[in-house]
């Protein structure tokens, strides 16, 4: 970024000669220094997983969380700033109240997940605001199967098998790749995201983290739940004996 | 285009007889009007109605009965019409009044729902709190002069207690062990109360459901809006039940010795 300090990243209306909007890349910087949030798209539903970074013993666990829920069938998590993850549920929760009025059914994770991408790109088109610093993943089933889309601050939207954003995503990428995700079940997928989310976890530089994880699906009777506390826990259990044979 | 030709390179509005000229020639009035000239026109009548509801307290819940017949008027124009609707787990809302007021007042409902499970609290909305908010709701439109016209009864069974309610377009609210809206709070509701009241503990299921089948075959007898076609919602601890259509049983006889009205022979 041999650009900074020219002048061009002090607002998110002006682009630089060379073609760039300073801003948003530095939204995505702040979506960079966050816990991994990852999603895959399995056979017969979506899980979502988060990598929440404890910044207090203090806290009460459970607190802060980062995966939410925006329909019956939808859920989302979130990588970046907290409260921009906050107003971006509430947004979702407002388009997909819409979308049912309009149609009087439930809307498919794309309808929302479009609508969202035009607000965050609505926020790189002012001085007066700044993007989102965070990408978000929206996860959920509807009348056209299991679906995952990530909407970024730039305000791109693409649908995926297998997503990961945030510090570790680069790792859990590779390691999505390495799954077959159209054939797993959403059983085994929970594991698979579980073992994926303890191994970008870098515990020599990082604090303690907390493993958040949501699924729908056909084991949920297609509705967005937490994954259950004795599944998580297996779960875990797993993951840490993945990781001592890891590497 | 006006095709009065009396009404040709007039600007003024002749209607009004400003030089007492009188009789002066009446001619209609084509020029477009404003649609709101009368003013905005809010709901003043309901349009395709339905009729009585019937809700019953029994030893183990709720019992609620409704036919599926939605009138225009008196014609019967829908008679497969469900007007016991399921609300979340432990409650159900039974309507008579405007069908499209109700249908409307189901999306908000569900709207609700989905705004209080988003939350996942774990906590979720019961009879009660169902009918604190469309009691809330009623008397905020009729309050707007535009009201949902519908009589609604509210019941359903959580954490262990069952309870039935009324609201309805004016926002009014009762409870009572037996309740019955429309035609029903006439001729069903004495029978109720002699069937039900001091009984509420120890009424089966089925006792329950064969007071309702009478009352429902009374009022099909008596109401000519109603249907002989209807369902029972059951609602204890194991949840809401509603049931599929069930047929009424009944016997016109009598209809042959009727003299008076009608066309007769003698």
């Amino acid at each position: 970024m041999t650009s900074i300090g020219t002048g061009y990243d002090l607002s998110a209306s002006t682009y630089s000669p060379d073609g760039r909007i300073f801003q948003v890349e530095y939204a995505t910087k702040a979506v960079e220094n966050s816990g991994t949030a990852i999603g895959l798209r399995v056979k017969d539903g979506i899980v979502l997983g988060v990598e929440k970074l404890i910044h207090s013993k203090l806290l009460v666990p459970g607190a802060n969380r980062r995966i939410q829920t925006v329909d019956r069938h939808i859920g989302m998590a979130t990588a970046g700033l907290l409260a921009d993850g906050r107003n971006v549920a509430n947004r979702a929760r407002d388009e997909s109240s819409q979308i049912r009025g309009l149609w009087r059914e439930p809307p498919t994770v794309k309808e929302l997940a479009d609508r969202l991408a035009l607000y965050a790109q609505a926020y790189t088109l002012y001085s007066s605001v700044r993007p989102f610093g965070i990408s978000t993943i929206f996860g959920g089933v509807d009348k056209t199967g299991p679906s995952l889309f990530v909407v970024e601050p730039s305000g791109v939207c693409l649908g995926y098998h297998g997503a990961a954003v945030g510090k570790g995503r680069q790792l859990a990428k590779t390691e999505l790749e390495k799954l077959k995700l159209s054939e797993l079940s959403m059983r085994e997928a929970v594991i698979e995201a579980a073992r994926i989310i303890y191994i970008v976890h870098d515990d020599n530089k990082e604090k303690e983290f907390e493993l958040e994880m949501s699924w729908a699906g056909d084991e949920t009777g297609g509705l967005h739940v937490p994954v259950p506390a004795d599944l998580l826990a297996e779960a875990e259990q797993k993951a840490r004996e993945a990781l001592e044979t890891f590497e | 285009m006006d095709h009065f030709p009396t009404n040709w390179g007039r600007p003024r509005n002749d209607m009004f007889d400003a030089y007492g000229t009188y009789p002066i020639h009446q001619r209609p009035d084509n020029r477009p009007k404003d649609t709101f000239a009368d003013s905005v026109q809010r709901t003043q009548q309901p349009i395709v109605t339905g009729t009585s509801v019937l809700a019953i307290k029994f030893k183990d819940g709720i019992m609620m009965a409704a036919d599926n017949l939605a009138s225009y008027g008196s014609l019967a124009r829908f008679k497969d019409v469900q007007r016991l609707h399921p609300v979340g787990r432990y409650t159900v809302i039974g309507a008579g009044g405007d069908m499209s007021d109700f249908q409307h007042i189901q999306h908000i409902l569900e709207e609700v729902q989905i705004a209080e499970s988003t939350q996942q609290d774990g906590h979720e909305l019961g009879p009660v709190e169902i009918h604190e908010y469309m009691s809330q709701v009623m008397y905020a439109r009729r309050s707007k002069l535009d009201p949902l016209w519908n009589s609604l009864l509210i019941g359903g069974f959580k954490d262990g207690k069952r309870f039935l309610s009324y609201v309805d377009l004016l926002g009014t609210t009762y409870s009572a062990s037996t309740l019955a809206t429309g035609f029903g709070a006439y001729i069903a509701q004495p029978l109720l109360r002699k069937a039900v009241e001091g009984h509420e503990d120890d009424l089966t299921a089925e006792q329950a459901q064969n007071i309702l089948e009478y009352c429902m075959r009374v009022l099909f007898y008596r109401d000519a809006r109603s249907l002989d076609k209807y369902q029972i919602a059951t609602i204890t601890a194991e949840g809401v039940n509603i049931s599929g259509s069930l047929k009424l049983q009944t016997s016109w006889d009598f209809a042959e010795n009727i003299r008076g009205y009608g066309a007769q022979t003698q």
